[in-house]
């Protein structure tokens, strides 16, 4: 009873070599923690003979090795199955015209969110990520999205005492 | 008896008007998010913690047991009308359920999943106040070393059992650990892992990385590869059974609740080995075998009795133990901390209160998940029609908010999205979330019991192995460890015994599924 068959299998060499990143993915992380542990200075202590350094270097290690032994998986043909889900399509490749633009529009949100205030960026950020999800009814969207930024922003002074950053609107709201 | 009057000083607590409406709302928001795909309970309560910090303990997880159980539900609703499930716990639901629907026999679909999850949530429930209270005495005599033995296993075995690749678990299980070093040594308060960044001394908040993995990069990776076309719901009714369905979905009901609870409080028991074990015995003891593949209703009865049942029993460790061993527990257990409450077998001591109420208000969740949502079935199927662009931007939009309003710091965001981007990746990779999760969770208490063991021994390695408890876990560890070697090397069963190389990592390739692959 396999009901989690791979379906993704249209451009196996190409999922092969981008596979190969995660495993570098790790060793870099796995370099990180070894290097930034080996840095720390240990001072002889009676109370803690274990140190700092002992459970990075632990981690690190395991992440290299990890890092290895999956290069040596995925070039023996190894394949990590991709998650499905009830609205995954895995057949279909990846749509990067629906992820660049919703990862733009929260990178967008991160710059701004201090400068215009949660209600103008929060509602940029649903609107530009509806429309990047594939919504094509900008005015709906737009009401939808400054109600869901003003609902939240009272919501959440009023309900949980949390002030959002107002923003260029400081005085408005 | 003490348990059953703590129990009862828990209703008093859970029942007070103001938590009544903590329980409807969670038990509501829970279904909601369980029926609409893309969303899961572990999601939930990661976006609901920032907001619930300013309500009292006991009444955010009043909440979060409503949705805990809530979402249970919700996700077999979806199973059985769309027979796309979203949660590896309900794919057998779906099996059977999806096929009554097709035949007209949603409705009592619907009906058998709703009473089988009462039943045995409540049986489970009720096994969890019998249960956890023996877990804590037996766990108060433990020392750091057993404990610290115990965590070990625990971290293991959800990374090398669950799942599909164990070196992909282990591989999601470094980086988890990774991320729960950074921010300054406990111990002698130097800083790990900041590179200087002022912002990241005191560590990566557990919110901004559940809310990251689960949210931010469920949003992305199905944004990704999102369905184009419509998925085709099944209408339904009032959900009801007639006298021949009620005859046929009891004993199944009580063997699932059998199956679950046990596997549930096991570490790394999940859910879907006690549902396909429930589906495979019902299959063999039905009187009715000709059915099972074209909609037998005890296919649906046996399995989602188990999967609730198993949701109970996950909270024997998560309470007594302090250990997750599933995705909502572990948010859960980091509610706890975001809380100042230290998990563990002292929890039942210093919080009798909250533990309490938590538990009296699964039982009521139970109850008012089976009167709301009988009547509400028809309107949960409605829910499925949402618009996938307003539902995913939602979800993003939701993430954002409760990630920057921990700390109201841009720099969170930035965070989140890197994180995000990470759980993207594991999700296109085939790397599992939960060890991640498990691994910022669970490394840091890790270390903490290392430390303090060693310390006890005065750097002697052998204190680590001075309780029999701890040596004897450590045993089991050495077994799950050594599993997939064993049964590779012995001769006859292995499938791959030309290549000896192969045998040496304890690499799984994707052949290789674990327990539950052939019937």
């Amino acid at each position: 009873m396999n009901t989690t068959a791979t379906r993704s299998g249209t451009r196996p060499r190409r999922q092969n070599r981008a596979e190969l990143g995660v495993g570098l993915l790790l060793a870099v992380v796995g370099a990180a923690v070894v290097v930034d542990a080996a840095r720390l200075n240990v001072p002889y202590s009676q109370s803690d003979p274990v140190g700092p350094r002992t459970v990075p270097f632990i981690v690190g290690g395991l992440l290299l090795v990890c890092a290895v032994t999956l290069t040596v998986n995925v070039l023996r043909g190894g394949r990590g199955e991709a998650e499905e889900g009830e609205d995954v399509d895995l057949s279909a490749p990846t749509e990067w015209r629906v992820v660049l633009p919703l990862l733009g529009a929260f990178l967008a949100n991160i710059l701004l969110i201090d400068v215009l205030g949660w209600v103008i960026s929060g509602a940029m950020l649903f609107w530009g990520s509806a429309w990047a999800l594939g919504s094509r009814h900008p005015v709906r969207d737009a009401g939808i999205s400054v109600a869901l930024a003003l609902v939240t922003f009272y919501g959440f002074y009023v309900g949980l005492g949390i002030l959002l950053p107002a923003g260029v609107l400081e005085g408005v709201l | 008896m003490d348990v059953w009057s703590s129990l009862l000083d828990g209703f008093s607590t859970a029942l007070t008007p103001m938590n009544m409406l903590y329980a409807l709302v969670g038990v509501l928001l829970g279904t909601a998010v369980g029926v609409l795909p893309g969303l899961g309970p572990a999601m939930t309560v990661a976006l609901l913690l920032p907001v619930t910090f300013a309500l009292e303990p006991a009444s955010a997880f009043i909440m979060f047991a409503g949705i805990y159980y809530g979402g249970m539900y919700g996700g077999s609703t979806t199973s059985i009308l769309l027979n796309t499930p979203g949660e590896s716990s309900s794919v057998v639901t779906a099996i059977e359920g999806h096929k009554m629907a097709k035949a007209g026999r949603a409705a009592q679909a619907l009906a058998t999943a709703a009473i089988g999850s009462f039943i045995a949530g409540t049986i489970g429930t009720l096994l969890l106040v019998v249960c956890a209270p023996v877990v804590v005495k037996f766990a108060i005599s433990l020392g750091n070393p057993s404990y610290l033995a115990i965590m070990v296993l625990s971290l293991l075995a959800v990374t090398a059992v669950l799942g599909k690749s164990r070196l992909r678990g282990f591989c999601a299980l470094g980086l988890g650990l990774a991320v729960g070093l950074v921010g300054s040594d406990p111990v002698t308060g130097q800083q790990r892992l900041t590179f200087g960044m002022p912002l990241l001394v005191d560590g990566i908040d557990i919110v901004v990385v559940a809310v990251a993995i689960f949210a931010v990069g469920e949003a992305l990776w199905v944004a990704a590869h999102l369905r184009r076309t419509a998925a085709h719901v099944i209408p339904v009714g009032q959900p009801w059974m007639g006298k021949q369905d009620w005859k046929r979905s009891w004993k199944p009901w009580l063997r699932g609740t059998a199956y679950g609870f046990p596997f549930g409080a096991l570490p790394a028991g999940g859910a879907e080995i006690p549902t396909f074990l429930s589906y495979v015995t019902e299959k063999r003891l039905s009187k009715h075998p000709e059915e099972f593949g074209h909609g037998a209703i005890e296919g649906v009865a046996g399995p989602e009795a188990a999967n609730n049942a198993s949701a109970a029993g996950t909270l024997v460790p998560m309470l007594s133990l302090g250990l997750p061993t599933n995705a909502t527990a572990a948010v859960m257990l980091a509610a706890f901390t975001q809380y100042g409450i230290q998990p563990g077998p002292l929890l039942f001591d210093r919080e009798p209160k909250l533990v309490w109420a938590l538990i009296a208000s699964l039982f009521i969740g139970n109850v008012l998940l089976l009167v709301i949502n009988l009547p509400l079935a028809p309107a949960w199927a409605k829910l499925l029609q949402i618009p996938r662009p307003y539902l995913y931007a939602g979800i993003v939009f939701f993430a954002t908010l409760g990630a920057y309003s921990v700390n109201l710091q841009a720099f969170d965001l930035a965070i989140l999205l890197v994180l995000g981007l990470l759980g993207f990746l594991m999700r296109r990779f085939g790397l599992p979330v939960l060890p991640l999760v498990l691994g910022v969770i669970l490394g840091p208490r890790l270390e903490q019991q290392l430390r303090t063991s060693l310390q006890l021994s005065q750097g002697n390695i052998s204190g680590l192995f001075s309780e029999p408890l701890a040596i004897a876990v450590y045993v089991i560890v050495a077994l799950v460890l050594a599993w997939p070697l064993a049964r590779r090397l012995r001769p006859g069963t292995s499938r791959c015994t030309i290549d000896t190389q192969q045998d040496a990592g304890p690499d799984v390739d994707a052949g290789d599924r674990g327990k539950v692959s052939s019937s």
